[in-house]
Formats: C-alpha cells, sequence, structure tokens
C-alpha cells in the first residue's frame, strides 16, 4: 500500500491554488488544440513547452498533461458535431456520434463521449499507479542489452502491429533514427552526416520535425478537403447529462472491456488511434444491437472514446517508468522532462518522488478537471469552429513558426518546420506512418548507446542480447511481434486444416 | 510492348488531371534511396566497422542507412511493377489550393528572415485572409494586427521570450 501513501502525498505536492489554476488553463488551450485543425496533441505541447521553462518542472508537467488531456477531449467534439475528427483518434467516434447529433441527440453524444472518456482515462490512472512503480522497480535491474531489447520490441511492434505497408513503416522509422544521427557522436564525439554545414551541429529537433509534420502537414491537408464547417449547435444541460449517466450503467461491459484494449494498446506503443478502431470493431461484433452500429448507437460512441483515452493515458505508463515513451505526444512530454533535468525511467521513481507522484496525482484532478470544463464549455468551443478557415489556417501557421523558433532560437529551425510540413504532407498521403518517424527521432541516441554499451559487452557479438533468461524473452517477445501478421496468418491456416 | 504503351498512356491521362499515385511513390521511394545514400556515404567515412575500442562512429548509422535503402528499393519496385490504375495522388484543383498555402507560407518565413516575426505575421494573415478569404482590407488588416501584438505582448513582455526581430529589425524604432 506504499501506493497508496505516495499518491496522497502526490495529492498535496498538486493540490497548490498555483497548480489548480494551471490545470484548468492546460485543459482549456488543449481542448482547443483538439477542435482546432492542424494543432493536435503532440504539436500543440511541442509549441506550448517553451513557455513552461520558468515554471518549476512539477507545474509545467502538470500543465502541460493537463494540455493532453484537453485535447483527447476536444477531438470528440468535432467528431460529433461536425463529422470532422479533430484528431486521429476520434475518426471511430464519428460512425455513431455524428449520426446521433443528426437525430438532435447532440447532447447525449456528447456527454456519453466525454463521460466514456473520463471513465478510459480514470482506469488507466489507476492502472499507472499501481504498475508503473512495479515495472520501474524492475527495470532497475535492467543493463544496456535489456534496454536494447525495450527499444528494440518498441520498434517491432510498430512494424508487426502497423496498418501501413511494412516497407514504408521501416523506411519512415529509420529515417527518424538517421535524423536522430545527425550533429555530434556522443561517444566518439565526432560530427555525424552534416556534411560541412555547421549549423547542423545541433541536430535535428524532434519538436521542429513533430510541429512541421503534425502541423503544417495537417494544414495541408485540410487544403484538400477544403473545410467547410457545417455543425450541429449542441447544447448540455444538466438534465441531458444526468439522463445520460443514467443509461450509462447498461454498458458497463463495452466499457470494461475497452479499458482494456485501451490500456493493452497504450502500453505497447499501437497508440490511441488503433485502439479506437478496434475496441469499436469488437464492440460491433459482441453488441446484440451490432447491426445496428453506424446509425447513432451510444455503444459506438462508448467504445471508441474509452480505449483511445485508456490508450492516451496509459502510453505515458512505459514513459514514466523506462524512460520510452508509448505516444509521440508522450515523446514530447519526455521531452519536457529532459529539458528539465528529469531523466524518466526507473531511477525517477526513486530520486524524484514529489514529482512523479505529483504528475501521477495529477493525472486524477485533471482528468476531473477536464471533464467539468468539457461539460460547461461545449457551446463556446463549438464557436470556435464557425470561425472560417482562412483566419484559422494563416493563424496555426504563424503560432507553428513561433513555436519552431522559440525551440533554439534557432530562424533556421522554421525552414526545417517547413520542410517536415511537405514531408508529412507526402507521407501521410502515401500511407508512411509519422509515429514511428518521431519516436525513432527521439529514442535514436538512446537506443544507439543502449546498443554499443552492449556490443562493448560482448565485444562486437550479437549473442549479448540472448544471454539471459529476461533479455532473451524480451527479444522474443519483440521478433513475435515484428513477424506478427505471417504468424497469425500462419496460425489461422493451421486452425482452418485443424 | 503494347501493354507499356497503354501504360504510359494511361499514366499520362493521370498526369493531365493531376500527379499519378505512382509518380508520388516513385518520388518518394527515390527522396529516400538520396538519404540512404548519404548516410551510407557518411558512415563509410567515419567507419562503420569494429574499431580498437569499440563501434566506430559510423557502425550504427551505417546499418539504418542499409534499412532505408533496402526498404525503399522495395517500395520503389513495388510502385514501378503495380498495375497502372490511374489513381490519383493529388487532382490539380486541389493542388492549386495546397500550393496556395504552402507557397506563401513559404514567402512567409522567407518574411520572418528579413523584418522578424511579428511584421511578417501581420502582413501573412492580412495576406491570406484577402487573398484566398475574400475579406475586405480594413477587417483583414485590424484582425492581423490584433493578433500580432497579441503575440508581442504575450512573448516579449509577459513571458520574456524574444521573439526573431529579422536581419532588419523593424522594431528597432520602439526600443526593442
Amino acid at each position: 500500500m506504499d501506493e497508496i501513501t505516495a499518491l496522497f502525498h502526490g495529492f498535496t505536492v498538486a493540490l497548490t491554488p498555483f497548480n489548480v489554476l494551471l490545470m484548468f488553463i492546460g485543459v482549456v488551450l488543449g481542448v482547443l488544440i483538439g477542435v482546432l485543425p492542424g494543432l493536435g496533441g503532440a504539436n500543440g505541447i511541442a509549441i506550448l513547452l517553451p513557455l513552461t521553462f520558468t515554471m518549476p518542472p512539477t507545474s509545467a508537467v502538470i500543465m502541460l498533461s493537463c494540455i493532453y488531456w484537453g485535447a483527447l477531449f476536444g477531438g470528440a467534439i468535432t467528431s460529433i458535431l461536425f463529422n470532422i475528427p479533430g484528431e486521429p483518434w476520434s475518426v471511430a467516434t464519428t460512425f455513431d456520434g455524428y449520426p446521433m447529433a443528426q437525430q438532435g441527440r447532440a447532447g447525449e453524444a456528447l456527454a456519453t463521449a466525454f463521460t466514456s472518456s473520463f471513465v478510459g482515462a480514470f482506469f488507466a490512472v489507476v492502472m499507472i499507479t499501481f504498475l508503473a512503480p512495479l515495472v520501474a522497480r524492475f527495470a532497475l535491474k535492467f543493463g544496456p542489452p535489456e534496454f536494447f531489447a525495450v527499444f528494440f520490441l518498441t520498434f517491432c511492434s510498430f512494424i508487426g502491429m502497423g496498418k501501413e505497408p511494412p516497407a514504408k513503416i521501416v523506411a519512415a522509422m529509420m529515417l527518424g533514427f538517421a535524423l536522430a544521427a545527425v550533429g555530434i557522436d556522443t561517444v566518439t564525439g565526432q560530427l555525424r552526416l552534416i556534411f560541412g554545414w555547421h549549423e547542423l551541429m545541433r541536430g535535428f529537433d524532434f519538436l521542429i520535425a513533430v510541429i512541421g509534420l503534425f502541423g503544417i502537414g495537417e494544414i495541408l491537408l485540410s487544403m484538400e478537403e477544403g473545410l467547410s464547417f457545417s455543425g450541429k449547435a449542441a447544447r448540455i444541460d444538466t438534465r441531458v447529462v444526468i439522463d445520460t449517466w443514467k443509461k450509462l450503467p447498461r454498458y458497463w461491459m463495452t466499457s470494461l472491456r475497452s479499458c482494456v484494449i485501451g490500456c493493452w494498446m497504450g502500453i505497447t506503443p499501437g497508440g490511441a488511434t488503433p485502439a479506437s478502431f478496434m475496441s469499436y470493431g469488437i464492440a460491433k461484433r459482441m453488441s446484440p444491437d451490432g447491426a445496428r452500429f453506424g446509425t447513432g448507437m451510444p455503444e459506438g460512441v462508448i467504445a471508441p472514446e474509452t480505449a483511445a483515452h485508456a490508450a492516451g493515458t496509459a502510453a505515458l505508463l512505459p514513459m514514466l517508468a523506462l524512460g520510452i515513451p508509448g505516444s509521440p505526444t508522450a515523446a514530447v512530454l519526455l521531452g519536457g522532462l529532459l529539458i528539465w533535468g528529469l531523466q524518466p525511467g526507473p531511477l525517477l521513481f526513486v530520486e524524484q518522488k514529489d514529482f512523479v507522484w505529483g504528475l501521477i496525482a495529477s493525472m486524477y484532478l485533471g482528468n476531473i478537471a477536464g471533464l467539468i470544463i468539457v461539460l460547461t464549455c461545449v457551446p463556446l468551443f463549438a464557436a470556435i469552429l464557425r470561425i472560417p478557415f482562412s483566419i484559422i489556417a494563416p493563424v496555426i501557421i504563424v503560432i507553428c513558426a513561433v513555436g519552431a523558433y522559440t525551440v533554439h532560437n534557432a530562424m533556421l529551425d522554421i525552414w526545417f518546420m517547413l520542410l517536415f510540413g511537405v514531408l508529412g504532407y507526402a507521407f501521410k498521403k502515401l500511407s508512411y506512418p509519422l509515429a514511428p518517424l518521431v519516436l525513432a527521432l527521439v529514442l535514436g541516441d538512446q537506443a544507439e548507446s543502449a546498443f554499443r554499451q552492449a556490443m562493448l559487452i560482448s565485444q562486437g557479438s550479437i549473442t549479448v542480447f540472448f544471454s539471459n533468461t529476461l533479455v532473451s524473452s524480451i527479444m522474443g517477445l519483440a521478433l513475435l511481434s515484428l513477424f506478427w501478421p505471417l504468424v497469425s496468418r500462419q496460425w489461422a491456416m493451421w486452425r482452418g486444416h485443424a | 510492348m503494347n501493354e507499356t504503351v497503354a501504360e504510359t498512356n494511361k499514366d499520362a491521362a493521370a498526369s493531365s488531371g493531376g500527379i499519378s499515385l505512382r509518380r508520388a511513390e516513385v518520388v518518394v521511394a527515390l527522396f529516400f534511396l538520396a538519404i540512404a545514400g548519404m548516410v551510407l556515404w557518411d558512415s563509410v567515412r567515419l567507419g562503420f566497422r569494429w574499431g580498437e575500442d569499440g563501434p566506430e562512429a559510423g557502425y550504427f548509422p551505417f546499418y539504418i542507412g542499409l534499412f532505408i535503402g533496402l526498404s525503399s528499393l522495395y517500395t520503389l519496385y513495388q510502385a514501378l511493377t503495380a498495375a497502372a490504375t490511374g489513381a490519383l495522388f493529388v487532382e490539380r484543383h486541389l493542388l492549386k489550393q495546397v500550393l496556395a498555402v504552402l507557397l506563401p507560407a513559404a514567402v512567409y518565413v522567407l518574411g520572418i528572415q528579413f523584418v522578424g516575426i511579428y511584421l511578417a505575421s501581420a502582413i501573412y494573415i492580412a495576406g491570406f485572409m484577402m487573398w484566398l478569404g475574400h475579406y475586405p482590407a480594413i477587417k483583414s488588416v485590424i484582425i492581423s494586427v490584433v493578433v500580432s501584438a497579441a503575440m508581442f505582448m504575450m512573448f516579449e513582455i509577459w513571458f520574456q521570450v524574444p521573439l526573431f526581430k529579422g536581419e532588419f529589425n523593424p522594431l528597432s524604432v520602439i526600443g526593442y
């Protein structure tokens, strides 16, 4: 029960008036980011990161994670009212959410979505509370080979679980590693991949890549879709909320299943988007009303929203306990922690107890703040969506440029942001995935040094990755997930014959 | 032989309405191959073998380059051998819309280089609103100035994070 004591201590850290104020500001900013096209959890936090440099780390990370909760909530608003998913993980919410809004049940759909999101996130936070310290304690035993094996597992599961063609996933991921290698080699001090261009010595910051790939790329894509917002008006009053809450316990099984799917997909870096689709698909298959999915069933909103939030929250577990983020947004938060001199990973739980438990406590509080804000402010956020695109688009590009500049106060970074924007547009259209690229760029240096240290231990033999049960089972799991599509196909064939 | 002619025609037909999906696939795969070439080249220069005291600096990047090369060769091969579908990467009128955002954005970044973020942003937002949104000049100018001024207040005064003022800093007249 150490965790409970630690958690209550965390509440005393998180519950200062200043931090609570930051929580509310964070959630409002987050919902705004989630609602606006071109700004999402990852690049929104990347842009706002420099503004938090002057705050104490605990307050700063509380605000940043609340922005993340807000962005998770915000995606549902656009999906339900406008049939435009504000975030990729809310695509599945449009299937039943938008029909509900068309039938005049927008308030019910929104209340269902927000409550489900809250339930999913809450489940995941409880899991983090009890599981993260265990994982961290376990990971204290890790040496370089084990750490490399965990990196390897992370990247293999992208290839095995991804929907995109494997060759494209590999290409995008390796591009991330190549970009990470640019600059000074941390071991030998040699300059790598800069081709005499000394401004590149600093290397490519992944924040610039995130702002360009997700921000500018998204705006270019939105231009193609020719955004004309024509949404349903929505009001949520207490009656709608209470009526919806009365109905929700009926779907407890769907909720629970979606929570589990979400947590699993969040810890392994499947991420919120596949989690929401998978959860929707399974709910459709298992529900007695499965055939009526897509016509405005509350279950069709509960399943994807619960899973997306559980996944989005659970992605923070490997980030905190191992220093390996499960999603691009978790990677941006990790970047923030590094800037404040906090090295996420097993030692964080030992050395920075206040910080870790303050953050975990703020996850509980931030989600409650989020639920209150979204339930009360929907009309306001919907009104923002009615601002014409030709005003929103240039303002977002300006915000991205400012965000890119403030990372290193370097003008060159704004050019790189534009370049990454074009890449992001082309990659999205040709189904090259962006998440593994970003994660490889973040983790590249760490993965490389873990690899090199492991190789030093073994004097250049890769058998070091199979030298004990722990490392071989992680490697085995990694290889299994790498070849999962082949394995599952063989399994299905074998089952068919038997 | 006839098949290839038919294919070229199909591609030509596709390109008359925009950029064909195949062409885009090939260009992006070639981009990746170029990156692979650069990474391999530099890894070989740095040394990619086992040195006296462990792996050399190019050891890890060498394999990265190799993987980029192999995977994009495969994608290139697939794009070139797949049956022509006439599918489009982007239609011409949509490409125009995308370029209508991208090119001014590039000019905007160039503008930042010379006159700094605040002035360039104001001009960019006003121009975007007037040109693409067909807003009256007065409304556009008011909105863009308000946005820029709000940014100035936020960064220079509240958060004390100075932003780029450009090579010919126009704000030096008011002491920034």
